[in-house]
């Protein structure tokens, strides 16, 4: 028996060219100069930010316009995470929340820090912190965190 | 049984290393597809299903299929289904769905980016994972095994593989969707150095990149949809086993009874689109279904020339109901592979007025 096959390792590797496509590549060339961009659906009107791929859901059609979106928004909610797992890289408890950016009517995911934890509710305005501009590449992950605004009153439509 | 008729097409032209990704492949072609449907008042909200075909792995993105959800313009919510196969196994999953009553209409569409990754190598991870995938059997690679297996056994010859290909890429002269094309002569093909011993490039399907999709309808709603529908008469689909030892390399038998129970037997066929990305692959599928010289083959080129993975099966079926819907024919079959060396065969047999 001990001599039994019990695991296997199989290591499979293929390399891909991705290709982000017409209607994402403003949207990441953008993020790489500090700006946030995102698409206008030339049907329906909605601000995608981020662009979904340069299609809308909703029409089904390729997205029109870039338009560029605050650095401000509402978070429209969020969740306190205290569960730790293998990988974590940041140190718990962490808020994840959506927020809308002004200008934008897709929410988008990202990190609240800069308040205690059981400070953040839905309907705050928070801003986007940047990493120094020599790390930005064409990611989101230039973006650290959103912080506190500190101009709740100041939301557009909350 | 339903009647079910295939009562619009739309194909995007084949291309290779295509910058779009894989859903903006798409969007010209479902939009083509309902534009199409405009004059009968047709919109896509009248769509009771939709089943989408493509394959992950070509993407290398898991769940990368989920965002061509996107491109059907999903609001108010829809029922959507997705094979991992050839759209032409999708088109079998909402036939079934038609048949059973939960619809009267469907949107088939497939799309792949084969230029994506090393389609070759990317598809031996179809193969049994613990065994066989290791080796990396690339798809060239098996198919050459099953083209020297079928030389010695004389079913084929390198000279019929050859006007095969001399053929497709004749044919494909007249289908502008098509990525190889021109006039060929059967001896210099053969004069050829072998790319993958027995087969020589002209024995290969082409990387290709590309989308397309077909509406379905039951008979109430063909008629309201459809100057000429193309009536899907029989339809099958059986699997040979996946390790290639234990089956006849040979033969596709798979292949002959999905074609018997489709009923292609039952009367003169004008065409046959079959989905064979390999030369001695066609005349195998050639000798399993029983077509005669009569039988017009792959008008189109066929995979030959232009080969998108998951989307070249599904191509078959609107190849050959483009011609019965034009009247250029009127009764064909659409068949379509999936799978190392012909593993799994669907076989349809389609027909325009009776």
């Amino acid at each position: 028996m001990s001599d039994d096959v019990l695991r296997l390792r199989q290591p499979i590797e293929v390399t891909y060219t991705w290709s982000a496509g017409p209607g994402s590549s403003g949207h990441m060339q953008a993020l790489s100069e500090g700006r946030l961009v995102g698409k206008r659906c030339p049907v329906c009107e909605q601000v995608y930010f981020p662009p979904r791929g340069g299609i809308c859901p909703r029409d089904g059609v390729f997205l029109g316009d870039d338009v560029e979106v605050g650095q401000t928004g509402t978070i429209t909610t969020f969740c306190i995470v205290n569960v730790p797992f293998l990988g974590q890289e940041i140190e718990i408890p962490y808020v994840a929340a959506s927020i809308m950016l002004d200008g934008s009517d897709l929410a988008v995911q990202h990190l609240i820090q800069g308040c205690p934890a059981d400070e953040v509710h839905v309907g705050m305005r928070v801003t986007a912190v940047w990493k120094p501009a020599e790390e930005w590449s064409t990611t989101l992950a230039n973006i650290t965190h959103f912080a506190p605004a500190g101009n709740d009153e100041e939301a557009s439509d909350a | 049984m339903r009647d079910v008729a295939i009562v619009a097409t739309a194909q995007a032209k084949s291309t290779v290393n295509s910058t779009l990704t894989t859903p903006e492949l798409l969007v010209p072609v479902i939009t083509s597809l309902f534009e199409g449907l405009a004059s009968k008042g047709v919109e896509r909200t009248d769509i009771d299903f939709w089943c989408h075909g493509s394959c992950d792995y070509l993407t290398g993105q898991p769940f990368s299929f989920v965002a061509a959800v996107d491109v059907l313009g999903a609001w108010p919510p829809i029922v959507e289904s997705h094979v991992e196969a050839d759209g032409a196994f999708a088109l079998y999953e909402a036939w079934i769905k038609i048949q059973t009553g939960q619809a009267e209409t469907a949107v088939v569409f497939a799309n792949g980016k084969s230029s994506s990754g090393p389609v070759d190598r990317i598809l031996a991870l179809q193969h049994d994972p613990y065994t066989e995938a290791p080796l990396w059997p690339t798809m060239t690679a098996t198919a050459g095994m099953q083209a020297r297996a079928a030389l010695d056994a004389g079913v084929v010859t390198e000279r019929a593989m050859a006007e095969v290909a001399a053929r497709s890429q004749r044919s494909a002269m007249s289908n502008p969707n098509a990525l190889l094309r021109g006039e060929h002569d059967v001896d210099e093909l053969l004069a050829q150095p072998y790319a993958n011993a027995p087969l020589r490039t002209h024995d290969c399907p082409p990387v290709t990149d590309g989308a397309n999709a077909i509406v379905l309808a039951t008979a109430d709603a063909a008629a309201k949809w459809c100057d000429r529908p193309v009536w899907i008469r029989g339809i099958d689909h059986r699997i040979d086993t996946q390790r290639l030892g234990a089956r006849s390399l040979t033969t596709s038998a798979s292949t002959a009874i999905a074609a018997d129970k489709a009923g292609a037997g039952n009367g003169k066929l004008d065409l046959a689109e079959l989905h064979a990305p390999f030369t001695h692959q066609e005349l195998m599928l050639r000798s399993a279904i029983g077509l005669d010289e009569s039988v017009d083959i792959n008008p189109s080129g066929g995979a030959l020339c232009a080969n998108p993975q998951m989307a070249a099966g599904l191509a078959r079926f609107i190849e050959a109901a483009d011609r019965i819907a034009n009247g250029s024919a009127n009764r064909g079959l659409a068949h379509a592979t999936s799978g190392p060396c012909l593993q799994q065969n669907l076989v349809a047999v389609l027909e325009g007025a009776s």
